[in-house]
């Protein structure tokens, strides 16, 4: 590390404040085990990308430029999904066509703004993550993640740190799990068949568990699996299999 | 055709409960994608081989003639007009359709081959000819299919019958040729050959599409597999060529470049079985060639999208690997799309071509997982284009009140982050108490379409943001 530590700002996502805390904790513990400063600005929400993604553009610049406002004094910009990273890397720049002002915030901030396996490998060289799990694992890899930021060797890297993980991939882990957001609340029964492939490829590994970026994936695959009535795949997000209990 | 797009939704249950259908759905994907994943590993592999920049250069070329439409149009007219065409332009559909019927009596027509056409389905042709007593005779083996299977719709752009297994077809065969059923598609095609056989030495007239038009020849090219084209091409005495104009392409060097994309992103062949390059009628000398050759180039709604954010569309060049690698597309098949074109290109044309309030599910019937983005040989940013449409509706209003109402509250509270901490907290424990002491909620009123088909996750109990100013409270820290 260079004298000065690196301010990282955490953008833990409103799908982890809501319904995973732990994940944010496990992406904190990460970062700083990693020698960064993490601030958390206490007054994040939501990326826009659920108003982006239906069409109210006018909803999502607002919530964009809030985002813009609290990150972009500090160094980096992580996020635990490759679904909210892509919205800020990729989609905040389109946003502001009309105001060359908040589009050249918005461009600055994506350049700064990374998923967080994608950091650790990318920006920082991460070589040791704390975690200590055990047992064999399968990676789905998240629409966004792979298809908009890259990200598909990064955290694969990052497990094979850990001694005890057995990586097994699934046939077309590249496939989409049928979340889609809004999607699998419009379209919920077709959602349901593209997760039930989904679940198929995973059960195939045999693995413990199957890990991913994307608490949408996540909920969308581990709420099908149970429902099949499989109660004994764990479904993991790479932050808590890379960060190991607090 | 009249289009059936509002009913996406609706339809999509039938298609997810017919067992057949998936099973048929299931084989025909795998084919697909697995052939075009090995075609382009095998291109990339060979000396010089470099798909992605391919893919550039494909869609370089598109845009250079999208640019200067209407130049190249012109170039195409002269040039197809010197080697005895007769070049003319059809607004839409009916016109298409008067047109057709115009020439068919001219020349005393009373049966008309044709290869595989979508703009024939966009103009609703066939009927048309019918309703003028002229027989249309597809002779596309897919097509043909469906013809005689009460005239049954596609289901995909370049394999029609993508949603029929063999032994459907085998049953339709026996049924309509009376014959005894086959269990061997050898077989069957051979069947097949021997009642067009008949048509394409009776028929006057061919019709066919064009997968490109070469505008420094003038020509009109055909990507087959069947050999149908040919016959359909050069055996009757009068060709007509029914093609959008945004077909074209400047040079041959340039449909060169095209046609190494093409089967491969189609199908995962290097080369298609047929490659026909057609220019002009019969000279003199020829062995073979229509002695009449009518090119009628179609708009229908295409002109409308040049200059516009939704130009990159005009791109395409139909090898259907978007809705190929579509995971809806693969879960639905292509009927339930209810106009011609299905998958995430057909989510985007449809509602260009027939009205954006004709067709409110399909720009939302995607995941947006970006697959179809990422295959697409001109590399049109389909997911891009879906959010686009998605835009226009709500600018419309022609979302449900209650959807719009419900994203700018959302929209308003997220801006405030001392009631949207209040919101989540009491969002978070209200789920927790639907959850009733377990870790899954199996039935929750607010989303019933997800909790139809999948528990919810129980929430830890607190948020995020609860939890960390704790933490940070505890550590005596101040951040920010």
């Amino acid at each position: 590390m260079t004298k000065e530590k690196m301010r990282v700002g955490l953008f833990v996502t409103c799908l982890v404040d809501l319904m995973r805390p732990r994940i944010g904790f496990a992406a904190l513990r990460l970062l700083e085990a990693a020698g960064c400063e993490v601030v958390v600005p206490a007054t994040q929400t939501c990326c826009g990308q659920p108003a982006f993604n239906s069409g109210d553009s006018r909803v999502a610049r607002a919530l964009a430029l809030k985002l813009i406002a609290e990150f972009e004094g500090l160094d980096y910009v992580v996020v635990p999904s490759g679904s909210c990273g892509g919205m800020i890397r990729v989609h905040y720049p389109q946003l502001f066509d009309d105001e060359p002002a908040a589009a050249a915030r918005a461009r600055a901030l994506a350049g700064r703004t990374f998923e967080l396996t994608d950091f650790l490998v990318s920006v920082l060289g991460v070589a040791k993550v704390p975690g200590d799990f055990e047992g064999t694992v399968t990676y789905h890899d998240s629409c966004s993640g792979l298809r908009e930021l890259g990200v598909k060797a990064q955290p694969r890297a990052l497990l094979a740190h850990l001694p005890g993980v057995e990586l097994k991939e699934m046939a077309a882990s590249e496939e989409c799990c049928g979340f889609g957001g809004m999607f699998s609340v419009k379209f919920g029964d077709i959602s349901t068949r593209i997760v039930d492939r989904k679940c198929d490829n995973i059960r195939a590994t045999g693995a413990d568990a199957v890990v991913l970026g994307d608490l949408g994936c996540m909920l969308n695959i581990e709420g099908r699996l149970r429902r099949r009535g499989d109660e004994r795949t764990r479904v993991l997000h790479v932050a808590e299999v890379l960060a190991g209990e607090d | 055709m009249r289009s059936q797009a509002m009913f996406f939704k609706a339809r999509a249950g039938d298609k997810l409960a017919d067992r057949q259908l998936q099973a048929n759905l299931g084989k025909a994907k795998t084919r697909f994608v697995e052939g075009r994943a090995q075609a382009v590993v095998d291109y990339d592999a060979a000396p010089g081989g470099d798909f992605e920049a391919l893919r550039d250069a494909a869609s370089a070329i598109r845009d250079r003639v999208l640019a200067n439409l209407d130049v190249w149009l012109e170039t195409f007219e002269d040039k197809a007009r010197a080697r005895g065409a007769e070049v003319l332009y059809a607004r839409d559909g009916a016109e298409i359709c008067r047109l057709v019927v115009d020439i068919a009596r001219r020349h005393g027509v009373t049966k008309a081959a044709k290869s595989k056409s979508m703009l024939s389905e966009e103009a609703g042709l066939n009927e048309a000819l019918a309703a003028a007593g002229i027989e249309p005779v597809e002779t596309d083996l897919g097509e043909y299919i469906l013809q005689i299977n009460d005239n049954e719709p596609p289901s995909h752009i370049i394999a029609p019958v993508f949603h029929k297994s063999k032994e459907e077809v085998a049953e339709l065969f026996a049924r309509t040729h009376h014959t005894p059923k086959k269990d061997d598609i050898a077989g069957m095609a051979r069947e097949a050959r021997e009642v067009l056989r008949e048509h394409f030495l009776s028929a006057e007239m061919g019709i066919s599409g064009a997968n490109f038009l070469i505008a420094e020849t003038g020509s009109a090219a055909l990507v087959t597999n069947e050999g149908n084209g040919r016959m359909v091409t050069t055996l009757p005495k009068v060709h007509v060529v029914v093609t959008g104009i945004e077909k074209l392409v400047p040079t041959l060097e340039d449909f060169s470049t095209l046609m190494r994309l093409l089967p491969r992103s189609a199908t995962g062949q290097r080369i298609s079985n047929y490659v026909s390059v057609l220019t002009g009628v019969k000279g003199e000398g020829d062995l073979d060639g229509p002695e009449h050759l009518y090119v009628i180039l179609v708009d229908n709604g295409r002109a409308s999208l040049v200059g516009t954010e939704f130009e990159p569309m005009l791109r395409c060049i139909r090898c259907g690997a978007c809705m190929n690698h579509c995971p809806v597309y693969q879960s639905v098949g292509g009927h339930v799309y209810g106009w011609v074109y299905p998958g995430p290109m057909g989510s985007v044309l449809t509602p260009l071509y027939t009205g954006i309030e004709n067709a409110l599910d399909l720009p939302h019937a995607s995941t947006l997982c970006n697959q179809c983005g990422v295959v697409c040989p001109v590399k049109i940013p389909l997911p891009e284009l879906l959010r686009k449409l998605r835009e226009k509706q709500v600018e419309l209003k022609l979302r449900p009140w209650r959807e719009r109402f419900a994203l700018r509250l959302w929209g308003w509270v997220a801006s405030r982050p001392a009631l949207y901490g209040f919101a989540a907290r009491t969002a978070v424990r209200y789920l927790n108490r639907r959850a009733g002491g377990t870790d899954r909620i199996r039935a929750l009123r607010a989303a019933p379409d997800w909790t139809a088909g999948r528990d919810l996750a129980a929430p830890e109990g607190r948020t995020f943001r609860e939890l960390y100013a704790e933490r940070v409270g505890h550590e005596g820290r101040t951040k920010r």
